[in-house]
């Protein structure tokens, strides 16, 4: 076990290694000024000439991204070039916000998706097999801004039960776990759900489907258990499989949210994300990028810790 | 702040006696929340980001300049008052000299006097290398605005110079940019920075920082909270010195929302007061929940910017003439829900800048036909142009249906229009290069719209040769000896009358050069709650917080 986690952990290093060069150049030949928001349109070549060497982008690349990364793994980010904020304490805080999302959506998509698809797997091809499958491709399907532009329409427009947008209450900083805060969290949790909750479904059901066409199945009931033991012994074998895809659905809303937290005006890393990428901060796309991958590879990590711990066979291998 | 569920607002009634009798000892404060079209608060350190946006929402509000804009009518448009300046005039020895005269007895919102050191100070954070409080995160936003700014010096505690590097009778307008911070506030955040924190540059960059979020200025409203990228909080500043300009609200609350559906969300679930930029089919349904929308007409022009260098056809001013006759502006104003103003010029009928241009831009497309015929094209012999746009971007409205509109109406006269779609950023970079960079090979007419709030922004930065890239942004290399000879006139004009006389001269001869297919003004249309009263919506990019008043 301690074996397996120290590898693990080995193989993130050049992981995050690699993700960082690549962010590094992605963000570097996308097109676009960085100083974009430090200087208007109609500001001389001069002016951009000096403000390049102001903030270092006359600098080659190879030194410009070693600056970067050693700095880097001292914690410092740099800073943004829009804002003149430290991009590690603007990352941190959107990323409390985005985790604080994903982990409510990612809870709703595990505990219906589950439901989905455990009910769909044990009634397989009756009525409510379908219909929870038809649920399932629906959250597959359905585009995440419309869906939460629908919402918003209905619950704050329509019947203003749930504020529109934003991330908590005027006046106030910072996040605690009162209505007052958790109103503004519900709708864009609701709409992030959705896919975690059709893939999570349909991975159990095919999975039940599975476990229940097996023979220590048939050797269960041939030696008088009940369903309710049954349903037991097919929930502790699908569980591995649900935990992986549910893993990687936090990792996926992290960073994948942009256009929700957009729609929702939610302050995590989507939203800055999508600043950085219109203002061309170069600094603070790539420390959020980073910090996503990072993020990314942990929760990974974690999910394979999990998934050893409660699957004999694969601690076996 | 939300309208309440019907089971909750019997509770409310409930309270009401309670509330009635806490009414008569207290009076509400009163709150105005506005949904801006900027993704981030716009900087508070005393020098916006954001575009115009940023000037608006925390540039104008926070602090003041030597010079402001007249913010307090929409009839005609916005010209300059005075502000931390009673009164300026350049040094009739020497024209490069601009002297200022203090508003005697203003003080920062720390108690601090706004003398003239203050302004010396300020300058010096956007000119001066040497000095701690150089900010060269601030220099783009602000030296961008005012070129020809060299220095500043103290003659007296209320009398300023301002020194230029040519004589320009154009810096009062350039410095309404320039926003007075508080040196003293300021100094006391530096000296709070550990020296560990390295060397000067790297205190100043870390003092500016926080600044940003203890911003001291003289402005009407004064900074209570920054939230960064959520939520800016100004409070009343009831000591300011214009009494004119005390703030009828308590507070003004500024949210960052870049979504137009996010804003009109929003603004139709009354989370907020105040939106820009509605999304435009919404705009019937923002009217008739009771909603009003406000708009004026703006300093911005959206243009094709024509290349004239060797070899485009944009060279025969029968086919700059005859693109500007053939397009119907009208019917694109109709399309766009009547929210642009038709172009014909830079300024309009009523601007003192407008002139008297012989050239009358109007929709004929007769004889816009005649002219290409004379120049040559007919419809089975079309003259093929290749314009460069965008998808989007800050003033360009909405390029795409735009543009397309324009393909049509233009090919009625000749005109086999190619649109060249490019992303925003790279179209503007584009536009700073001009037309003879490779990354302009083949177009030969640009669309970039542009403020064009003085001469300088509206005129001479498209049609002088020092204006060529990459100085400026005369995109297209348009020159003429009688614009050169208008625009130094119009540099040298340094009183307000002289001023309007010689950019109404400009203006009318670069109408009748027609570098430009002139075709909308931005009239910068904003939704807001019928309980906002007191809005006066000027023909300017900017707007009065302090006139405005809300019933809660």
């Amino acid at each position: 076990m301690i074996s397996t986690l120290f590898y693990r952990i080995l193989l993130a290093i050049p992981t995050m290694l690699g993700v960082a060069v690549i962010c590094f150049l992605l963000v570097q030949i996308a097109p676009g000024d960085p100083l974009v928001s430090v200087m208007p349109p109609d500001a001389s070549e001069a002016m951009r000439q000096t403000l390049m060497q102001a903030y270092g982008f006359d600098k080659p690349l190879p030194v410009q991204f070693m600056h970067w990364l050693w700095r880097a793994l001292h914690g410092d980010l740099g800073m943004s070039v829009a804002t003149g904020r430290p991009v590690i304490s603007e990352v941190m805080s959107a990323v409390s916000y985005s985790l604080r999302l994903a982990l409510l959506a990612t809870v709703m998509g595990f505990v219906l998706g589950s439901l989905f698809g455990f009910v769909a797997g044990y009634f397989r091809n009756s009525v409510i097999d379908r219909l929870a499958s038809l649920l399932s491709v629906f959250g597959v399907s359905v585009p995440h801004y419309w869906l939460g532009m629908l919402l918003v329409i209905v619950f704050s427009v329509k019947f203003a039960l749930l504020p529109a947008t934003g991330g908590g209450p005027i006046g106030e900083t910072g996040w605690q776990w009162d209505w007052a805060h958790l109103q503004f969290m519900l709708l864009p949790a609701i709409t992030l759900s959705v896919i975690p909750t059709g893939i999570i479904a349909r991975t159990v059901r095919s999975q039940v489907a599975d476990i229940l066409s097996q023979e220590f199945i048939v050797g269960l009931r041939a030696r008088g258990l009940n369903e309710s033991r049954i349903f037991i012994h097919v929930v502790k074998n699908a569980a591995p499989t649900a935990l992986a895809v549910m893993g990687l659905q936090v990792g996926y809303l992290m960073g994948g949210s942009i256009l929700v937290e957009t729609v929702f005006s939610w302050p995590g890393t989507g939203l800055l994300l999508n600043t950085a990428i219109f203002q061309r901060d170069l600094p603070l796309l790539q420390g959020t990028i980073w910090v996503l991958a990072l993020f990314f590879v942990l929760l990974n990590l974690l999910v394979d810790v999990l998934q050893t711990s409660l699957d004999p066979r694969i601690k076996r291998s | 702040m939300l309208n309440q569920p019907f089971w909750r607002k019997h509770r409310v009634a409930a309270a009401i006696g309670t509330l009635a009798l806490a009414g008569t000892l207290q009076v509400q404060a009163s709150t105005l929340r506005i949904a801006m079209t900027a993704a981030d608060i716009p900087l508070t350190l005393g020098q916006p980001d954001q575009g115009y946006e940023g000037n608006r929402f925390t540039g104008i509000p926070l602090y003041d300049a030597l010079v402001e804009w007249d913010l307090s009518q929409g009839e005609k448009p916005s010209g300059l008052v005075p502000g931390l300046a009673t009164e300026w005039h350049v040094d009739p020895q020497n024209q490069s000299r601009w002297i200022f005269t203090l508003r005697p007895g203003v003080k920062f919102h720390d108690g601090t006097p706004v003398n003239a050191d203050a302004i010396v100070w300020n300058v010096g954070k956007v000119l001066d290398k040497a000095s701690p409080q150089y900010a060269p995160g601030q220099i783009g936003n602000t030296l961008s605005r005012m070129p020809t700014l060299t220095g500043a010096e103290k003659i007296d505690d209320h009398t300023v110079v301002l020194t230029t590097s040519e004589p320009d009778a154009l810096l009062p307008y350039n410095i309404t940019n320039l926003f007075i911070v508080s040196p003293t506030a300021w100094q006391k955040i530096f000296d709070a920075v550990p020296t560990s924190a390295g060397d000067t540059a790297a205190r100043s960059k870390q003092a500016w920082t926080t600044f940003a979020s203890q911003a001291v200025g003289s402005g009407p409203f004064k900074l209570e909270k920054l939230t960064p990228r959520q939520q800016l909080i100004l409070a009343k500043n009831p000591d300011y010195w214009n009494k004119e300009r005390i703030p009828r609200v308590d507070k003004v609350v500024l949210i960052p929302l870049p979504e137009a559906n996010a804003r009109t969300a929003a603004l139709l679930s009354k989370q907020v007061d105040w939106i820009e930029a509605p999304a435009p089919d919404a705009v019937d349904q923002i009217k008739a929940q009771g909603f009003k929308i406000y708009a004026n007409t703006q300093p911005h022009l959206w243009p094709w910017q024509f290349s004239f260098l060797e070899g485009s056809p944009w060279r025969d001013i029968r086919v700059r003439k005859a693109a500007n006759l053939c397009l119907n502006r009208s019917e694109l104003k109709s399309y766009l829900g009547g929210y642009m103003a038709e172009a014909t010029g830079v300024y309009e009928e009523g601007n003192p800048w407008r002139g008297k241009p012989t050239f009358q831009i109007k929709y004929d497309p007769d004889s816009a036909r005649k002219l290409m015929s004379e120049a040559g094209y007919s419809e089975s012999k079309p003259l093929h142009v290749t314009v460069a746009t965008s998808a989007s971007g800050s003033g360009q409205m909405q390029p795409l249906p735009m543009n397309e509109y324009i393909q049509q109406s233009l090919k009625s006269c000749f005109f086999n229009v190619d649109i060249k779609v490019n992303e925003w950023n790279t179209l503007f970079t584009g536009w700073r290069l001009g037309a003879k960079d490779p990354s302009a090979q083949g177009v030969n007419a640009i669309n970039v719209s542009a403020a064009v709030t003085d001469p300088y922004f509206g005129i001479i930065r498209f049609a002088t040769e020092k204006a060529f890239p990459p100085t400026a942004t005369n995109w297209g290399y348009f020159t003429t000896p009688e614009t050169e000879k208008l625009a130094s006139a119009v540099k040298h004009a340094f009183t307000p009358a002289e001023m309007d006389k010689a950019a109404g001269e400009l203006h009318a001869a670069l109408v009748d050069q027609a570098p430009f297919l002139f075709v909308a003004h931005d009239v910068g249309p904003r939704a807001i709650s019928p309980a906002v009263t007191g809005v006066v919506q000027p023909q300017s990019w900017f707007i009065d917080l302090s006139l405005v008043s809300k019933k809660e």
